[in-house]
């Protein structure tokens, strides 16, 4: 390990909570989100637990209902959303591009303050009570039906969703006009190009949700009518406006993690990238067409058919670029040199359960199947496959290929290995039921079920219990290494990118010299060519 | 613990059956999709896994190959639409003789109104072999009707009316779940749909307690709120006669034209400054909170019944906004130019 490096630069609180430094700021972001990832995930243990019967017979209802609210709301806002952009892009963007820093500093650690302050008020949702409207918040019931902190929490998740729009802002800026010399935009690495697209979707779509929980907070604090019939309002107006959001924000969750695969397989295949261009296009492909497929989660919510069938057609169209990057991560490994350490496991499992998570995507756009699975298990079942099977998966293979960089010490490989493998077996154990237990007909959110759902909850049940495990490892021996770990050294998986070419931590301004690109990214072929 | 491990619920509707076989094929081609790369990707690592004397061969791509492969998925996922889109469209239509009956869904409970005036609560009965149209609308929040053995599904909301249909083809009891989250007793929200053969739904309609057909006791409301004062069809009367109005188009005092369905009517009582009828004041009052949802399907039934009656050449001043049947070719026209397909009417033409 170098002497000195970003993280003992400086000491003190004082160093950390103003820094400026957008290393430290991705790792106060991974505090953070830890923290709310292990919460969301005790609600989700205590949901599996109440579903190991059919009666409801551990918690009373209301809370049941807090639970699963909970469970989404700090899952997807306040663990999702940043995951890899605010902790891994945060770190790495700028390393990568060959930058001192992001292109606005200070805007970063006000980002993480925003951030601080949104999930504060989440948590003081929580104290007072928990909300119980589902993360979906639908009106009337939000805004006039429930007595929990309904705008606490709204106001909390809109205010964190600023400091989403200005890690956008900042990486596209940075993408734009911090590259270091020589790395056009043909250069670019996987990460960058996933991480912008991202970031596109970042700042153009969280304002609509902003809105639309604003006018949430009006109307039922003021009275104005906007989604209640009562009132005067539209339902339906609230499912359109909170779904022009939230569906691009699963493409704002699910990108970053594929440019996270798309470093991962090249390294640990020892190739450059099969289809480079496509892979990059495919994700501002994403990003565009996530903007106009938001009501397919509405073909039963009275939209009329032709507005179905629209939706329907995009939502197919959605899914091509992912399948082409699912294709050609494939094909990258063809005739590689290919070995399984901890990142390319999790890598791996990202391509088999994205492919399934996606695939059942395409069940619930069809319109003569959704009508059936709509707001059963199978959606909760094809979501938690993309997100968790695929966005966690992402990220934890991402946290484990770069913490040698973040941290200077290599994890234990055989634990990881083992947790790699746990959390593989106890995810498929978990959710592969769920789409049986959908298309059988449970529906979502349910705290009692008839009894023939018993057998198929119960697996799922124990799958959860073994999760965990997989969940928990991790965090286990990360731990253990920043005390213990072997010292990773500069470049412990002789991976090509600029990051790899720094000091393991990397000095507080990244490089002692202003790096010059002259290759392609992902030139395994040769020996590294970068020029000081 | 009950250990049966069903993979599909019961085929119980005339649609059950190709939803599934479309759901089999889905699952067919997904797992051939997953299965294919899971394998290729376990074949490519143990084929290329890392050997001392082996080194990775650079590839940059290949564009024909990324065109096939964008292509060939492209192809498939349309016809998967085209597919879906053909069934949802027979799920989407009931046909024009379906027994009606009218569903009001509220925090946590359903209540059903057969035309024959039977109620029920949390159960459902219907006879086996013909459509069944169910008209729905809740009384509070956005509710769910959903019977997995039918295979059919709808939103149930608060400020208008949706409708759902279903063939029921065989006796049994199905569960009827409400499939949108709904508050504390959401799962609680449980009904049964109970088919029976034709014979015994005829004889569980007599058995029951009805105090008389929806139609009748439609009648009894609109004599009771005095709806009768000004909605006569005399020349003087305040308000637009109601005979023959059921299901066709309507000139409002904007020069829009609307259909009088279901909703138009329901919005009329509840709502009656939204849309004036040509020629009258806007003097209605409004009878929100007066009149409850299943008086205002009592209503509808009413109003509807008064449609299938002959009712004598209207005079002009009295009903200018109902279209005779000479006028109702160019209404239909000034729709379809405006994009708006005026629905097909539902009552006998007087």
């Amino acid at each position: 390990m170098p002497a000195k490096h970003y993280l003992n630069d400086n000491y003190g609180i004082r160093s950390w909570l103003l820094t400026k430094d957008h290393k430290r700021i991705a790792i106060l972001y991974l505090c953070t989100i830890t923290f709310f990832f292990f919460l969301g995930g005790m609600f989700a243990a205590l949901i599996r637990l109440e579903l190991l019967t059919p009666e409801g017979d551990l918690f009373h209802s209301d809370t049941y209902n807090k639970l699963f609210t909970m469970h989404g709301v700090n899952m997807i806002f306040f663990f999702l959303i940043p995951s890899v952009p605010a902790v891994l892009g945060n770190f790495i963007l700028p390393i990568m591009l060959g930058a001192k820093d992001l292109a606005f500093p200070k805007i970063n650690l006000l980002s993480w303050y925003i951030f601080i302050v949104g999930a504060g008020f989440g948590l003081a949702a929580l104290i007072g009570g928990g909300v119980d409207t589902g993360w979906t918040f639908y009106t009337p019931l939000s805004t006039g039906y429930v007595r929990t902190p309904v705008i606490v929490l709204a106001v909390g998740i809109l205010i964190a969703g600023f400091a989403s729009i200005f890690t956008g802002l900042n990486f596209i800026v940075t993408t734009h006009r911090m590259r270091a010399p020589g790395m056009t935009w043909g250069r670019l690495p996987l990460m960058v190009w996933a991480n912008y697209a991202a970031s596109l979707i970042m700042i153009l779509g969280t304002p609509v949700i902003a809105i639309t929980l604003i006018l949430v907070a009006l109307e039922r604090g003021f009275h104005i009518g906007v989604f209640d019939p009562k009132l005067g309002g539209d339902p339906v107006l609230f499912q359109h406006m909170f779904w022009f959001y939230s569906h691009p924000a699963v493409y704002i969750m699910i990108l970053p993690g594929m440019g996270v695969i798309s470093e991962i397989v090249t390294c640990f295949s020892r190739k450059r990238v099969f289809g480079y261009t496509f892979i990059a296009f495919s994700s501002i492909a994403i990003a565009v067409f996530g903007f106009v497929v938001w009501a397919h989660h509405m073909f039963v919510a009275g939209i009329s058919t032709y507005s179905a069938l629209v939706f329907s057609l995009l939502s197919f169209a959605v899914a091509i670029p992912s399948a082409v990057k699912v294709f050609n991560w494939t094909a990258t490994m063809y005739k590689g040199s290919v070995s399984l350490e901890t990142p390319m496991l999790y890598a791996l499992a990202f391509i088999g359960l994205f492919t399934i998570g996606g695939l059942t995507g395409l069940f619930l756009a069809a319109l003569g199947t959704d009508i059936h699975i709509h707001d059963t298990y199978f959606v909760v079942a094809h979501f938690h496959y993309v997100m968790v099977g695929g966005m966690v998966t992402a990220y934890l293979g991402g946290i484990h290929f770069w913490w040698p960089k973040m941290t200077g010490k290599m994890y234990p490989e055989a634990p990881a290995k083992l947790a790699a493998l746990i959390t593989f077996i106890g995810f498929n154990l978990t959710f592969f039921p769920q789409f049986i237990l959908g298309y059988l007909g449970m529906p979502r959110r349910y705290h009692a079920y008839p009894p023939e759902f018993q057998v198929l909850n119960v697996l799922s049940s124990a799958g959860a219990s073994v999760l965990a495990v997989g969940f928990i490892m991790p965090l286990v021996y990360f731990l253990w290494s920043l005390k213990f770990g072997e010292a990773a050294g500069d470049n412990p998986w002789d991976a090509k990118g600029l990051e790899w070419q720094t000091t393991s931590p990397p000095p507080t301004h990244n490089f002692h010299e202003v790096p010059i690109v002259t290759e392609d990214p992902y030139n395994y072929g040769e020996e590294a060519n970068v020029v000081h | 613990m009950e250990f049966k491990l069903p993979l599909f619920p019961e085929q119980a509707s005339s649609v059950a059956g190709q939803v599934d076989a479309f759901y089999l094929f889905l699952v067919l081609l997904t797992t051939f999709f997953s299965l294919l790369i899971a394998l290729m990707i376990v074949f490519f690592i143990i084929k290329y896994r890392k050997r001392p004397d082996h080194k990775a061969e650079q590839i940059h791509g290949s564009t024909l190959l990324e065109i096939v492969w964008t292509a060939i998925p492209l192809g498939i996922s349309m016809i998967i639409f085209v597919w879906g889109a053909v069934l949802y469209y027979h799920l989407q239509n009931p046909p024009k003789d379906a027994l009606e009956i009218y569903g009001v869904g509220k925090q946590w409970m359903w209540k059903f109104q057969h035309p024959g005036g039977q109620r029920e609560i949390n159960t459902l009965h219907v006879p086996t072999g013909r459509p069944v149209k169910v008209t729905l609308i809740s009384q509070d929040v956005i509710h769910d009707f959903f019977v997995p053995a039918f295979r059919i599904k709808t939103d149930v909301l608060p400020n208008r009316y949706m409708h759902t249909w279903f063939t029921p083809t065989r006796e049994g009891n199905y569960h009827l779940f409400c499939s949108q989250y709904c508050g504390t007793n959401h799962s609680g929200m449980i009904g049964e749909v109970v088919v029976m053969k034709p014979e015994d739904y005829a004889e569980w309609l007599a058995s029951g307690k009805a105090e008389g057909s929806m139609a009748s006791m439609g009648e009894k409301l609109f004599q009771e709120f005095g709806c009768t004062t000004c909605h006569r069809p005399d020349a003087g009367a305040r308000g637009p006669s109601l005979l023959g109005l059921y299901g066709r188009p309507v000139r409002l005092s904007d020069n829009r034209v609307v259909i009088a369905d279901d909703n138009y009517i329901r919005e009329s009582i509840l709502n009656p400054n939204a849309k004036i009828v040509s020629g009258f004041q806007p003097i209605m009052p409004t009878f929100q909170g007066v009149v409850s949802e299943e008086g205002l399907i009592q209503i509808t039934e009413y109003i509807k019944h008064l449609s299938q009656q002959d009712s004598e050449p209207l005079s002009n001043r009295s009903n200018p906004a109902v279209l005779r049947d000479t006028e109702v070719p160019t209404i239909q026209q000034e729709l379809k130019g405006r994009g708006n397909e005026p629905a097909a009417p539902s009552g006998k033409k007087p």
